[in-house]
């Protein structure tokens, strides 16, 4: 285990970590807004991917294609709002985890007829290939930095949206007591359509990025949630700074995890055992960590204010 | 002292309500117990005989689906991870036959004994949670334990076990025939039937449902909520590696898909398509998903592509279930004794 590996892994944590937070950030606002919990919000991750594909390949551009993947991801979510979601704020969860199930049973078979079971792929922009040089002997992509400091830029908006605006300020009043904001004649219904469309937003734009470094594949949104699930239990429900720093965590966890264990192990087990071992433990590892947190903390660690 | 469910949300209540009305819903499971046992008498008199087949997957399936329902329905928590039990009772009926030890006398403890393990410590973590959260956590364990099964590299780790022999009982060898290993199959549904619906009409089942309605009530009145969940998560989950044990037998085959969180979610599924809190609504629920994942992955290898929306628009415009529908038919043409 050499320190160069280390920064490397933590930077590869870091990358991943920020790429969650995108994700977690709009299911717990939508959840934290409309008391809304949405499985689909997965697919969505993976529809933004396959949208990269598609533009990122039609315009030889990868920024237009970007652009243009980011607002067909965005019909496509308000589509969905009008067509099912809408009818289902008022209904209790059972109903909502089992409709949004059937919408990613949908577009995962719907994307496997579209593109093909097969994995795709963008190409890195140009611009952003090559690689920087941190340390003697420690090469790290560009492109993997773009993706943290869109991450983190992205991630610095919304806060700004949140905390200093108008909008914001009717978003936290909703996550507290949607009808109070309602009784005080603000219009819920629309509220919710931006807070939907935010949410969509930022997941399809996880996915158009995550597109170059990962395989886009069917199915590929499915893992995101799970993990994001695990981002939110661990930050907190509802909770935006809560999502950011659980994001952190599992992201780190989960990388440092699986490079590291087998070596951990070794300390103390025989090469064979320790692998077979490791490659069990590290991948059951960030559940263990948001046992742990549960069982410390069942609100989570950074829980949301004005909610019980 | 009554514990009667609490009037707030009745609309829910009376969809959910296990066995509210004694006399009419007993007899649509007595019907449904001697059609089942009809079955291979049918198939003898021409019916296909790949029906018994199937119909055994789907009872084997009801039986996973009927413990669901009494956490999901009975106690309103929602899990969704509850594959893992079944593939518990997959994994643990796959090793140990691999390594020699067929006899269903000694698999079953384990199974029992593990599930019971796994439940007790998953359980006691994920019940300090409610609602959106509970549901969240399970689903984050019952992936915690398909990456587990992904990882037992001795035992197929990704591609999964192929079982080159079935159990035996007590030296029989019931899972050898498709008929037998059809009525050992009902036989064990019956019995969890029973066993659910005498749990649900006891003290403690009464004790859990209320706490479904108004958890503070029930703590007030005496009861320890937190211990009356978490045994019920155990029984549920225990009952859920049985279906395992017989799963691997039918398909001689483990493998991690059987854990995979979309298997949960197919369950939940059963259970609200059959009709919530009723018991043998999961039962129909189940019977009813196989025969239409049967007749529309006939048609076409896309065919989920035909059920994702089918699930939405059956949660958008129906309630309570088929049960509901049955019953609410039934009245229709028996309103002579209605209420």
């Amino acid at each position: 285990m050499t320190t160069s590996l280390l920064i490397v892994q933590i930077l590869n944590g870091l990358q991943f970590g920020i790429l969650l937070f995108l994700v977690a950030a709009g299911l717990t606002l939508v959840f934290g807004v409309m008391d809304f919990i949405n499985l689909a919000h997965g697919v969505q991750y993976m529809l933004g991917a396959y949208l990269a594909v598609t533009f990122v390949g039609l315009t030889g551009n990868f920024l237009l294609g970007l652009a243009l993947a980011l607002a067909a991801a965005l019909l496509i979510g308000l589509a969905l709002e009008f067509l099912v979601f809408r009818h289902l704020y008022e209904r209790d969860h059972l109903d909502q985890v089992l409709a949004t199930f059937g919408l990613i049973l949908l577009l995962n078979q719907g994307v496997k007829i579209i593109w093909g079971a097969a994995p795709l792929s963008v190409p890195v922009p140009e611009f952003l290939t090559g690689s920087v040089r941190l340390m003697d002997g420690i090469l790290y992509p560009v492109y993997r930095f773009a993706l943290i400091g869109s991450g983190l830029a992205v991630g610095g908006l919304l806060w700004f949206i949140v905390e200093k605006t108008r909008t914001g300020m009717l978003l936290r009043a909703g996550a507290s007591n949607a009808s109070m904001v309602s009784a005080l004649g603000v219009d819920i219904r629309k509220l919710f359509m931006v807070v939907f469309a935010f949410g969509t937003m930022l997941a399809g734009f996880a996915g158009a990025m995550a597109a170059p470094i990962l395989s886009v594949e069917p199915g590929m949104g499915d893992t995101v949630l799970i993990l994001a699930f695990v981002v939110i239990v661990v930050g907190g429900i509802g909770s935006i700074r809560g999502a950011f720093v659980g994001a952190l965590i599992v992201g780190l966890v989960d990388t440092l995890g699986r490079s590291f264990m087998n070596d951990l192990l070794r300390l103390f087990m025989s090469a064979p055992s320790a692998r077979a071992t490791g490659a069990a433990l590290s991948s059951m590892l960030i559940y263990l960590v948001m046992a742990i947190v549960l069982f410390v903390r069942p609100e989570g660690l950074l829980p949301a204010k004005g909610r019980s | 002292m009554s514990l009667a469910p609490a009037p707030a949300d009745v609309a829910l209540a009376e969809a959910a309500r296990p066995a509210a009305p004694p006399r009419r819903r007993p007899l649509i499971a007595i019907l449904l117990f001697l059609t089942l046992a009809a079955m291979p008498l049918a198939v003898s008199l021409g019916v296909p005989a790949h029906w018994l087949t199937l119909v055994t997957r789907a009872m084997i399936f009801a039986i996973a689906a009927l413990s669901l329902d009494l956490i999901l329905g009975v106690g309103g928590l929602v899990s969704f991870g509850h594959a893992a039990f079944i593939g518990i009772g997959a994994y643990a009926t796959g090793i140990m036959i691999t390594e020699g030890r067929s006899e269903a006398l000694l698999i079953l403890p384990v199974i029992l004994a593990a599930c019971a393990l796994f439940a007790a410590i998953t359980g006691a973590v994920s019940l300090r949670t409610r609602g959106v959260a509970f549901i969240m956590i399970t689903l984050a364990f019952g992936q915690m334990a398909y990456f587990l099964a992904q990882a037992l590299s001795a035992y197929g780790g990704d591609d999964g076990l192929t079982l080159y022999e079935r159990s035996t009982l007590a030296g029989f060898k019931p899972f050898a025939n498709r008929t037998s290993f059809y009525y050992v199959t009902l036989a064990t549904l019956a019995g969890c039937y029973a066993l659910i619906s005498t749990i649900v009409a006891s003290r403690f089942g009464r004790a859990l449902r209320a706490a479904r309605e108004n958890a503070t009530r029930v703590t007030v009145t005496g009861y320890d909520v937190g211990r009356i969940r978490l045994v019920a998560y155990v029984i549920s989950g225990m009952i859920a590696g049985l279906s395992g044990f017989l799963l691997a037998n039918q398909t001689d085959f483990v493998s991690p898909a059987f854990i995979s969180w979309q298997r949960s979610g197919e369950l939940i599924f059963m259970v609200v398509l059959g009709g919530v809190g009723s018991l043998h609504g999961a039962i129909i629920g189940a019977l009813a998903y196989l025969f239409a994942e049967d007749v529309l992955s006939g048609w076409t290898e896309h065919w989920r592509v035909i059920f994702g929306p089918l699930i939405v628009l059956f949660v958008l415009f129906t309630r309570g279930g088929l049960v509901g529908i049955i019953g609410k038919l039934a009245s229709r043409f028996g309103s002579r004794r209605d209420d």
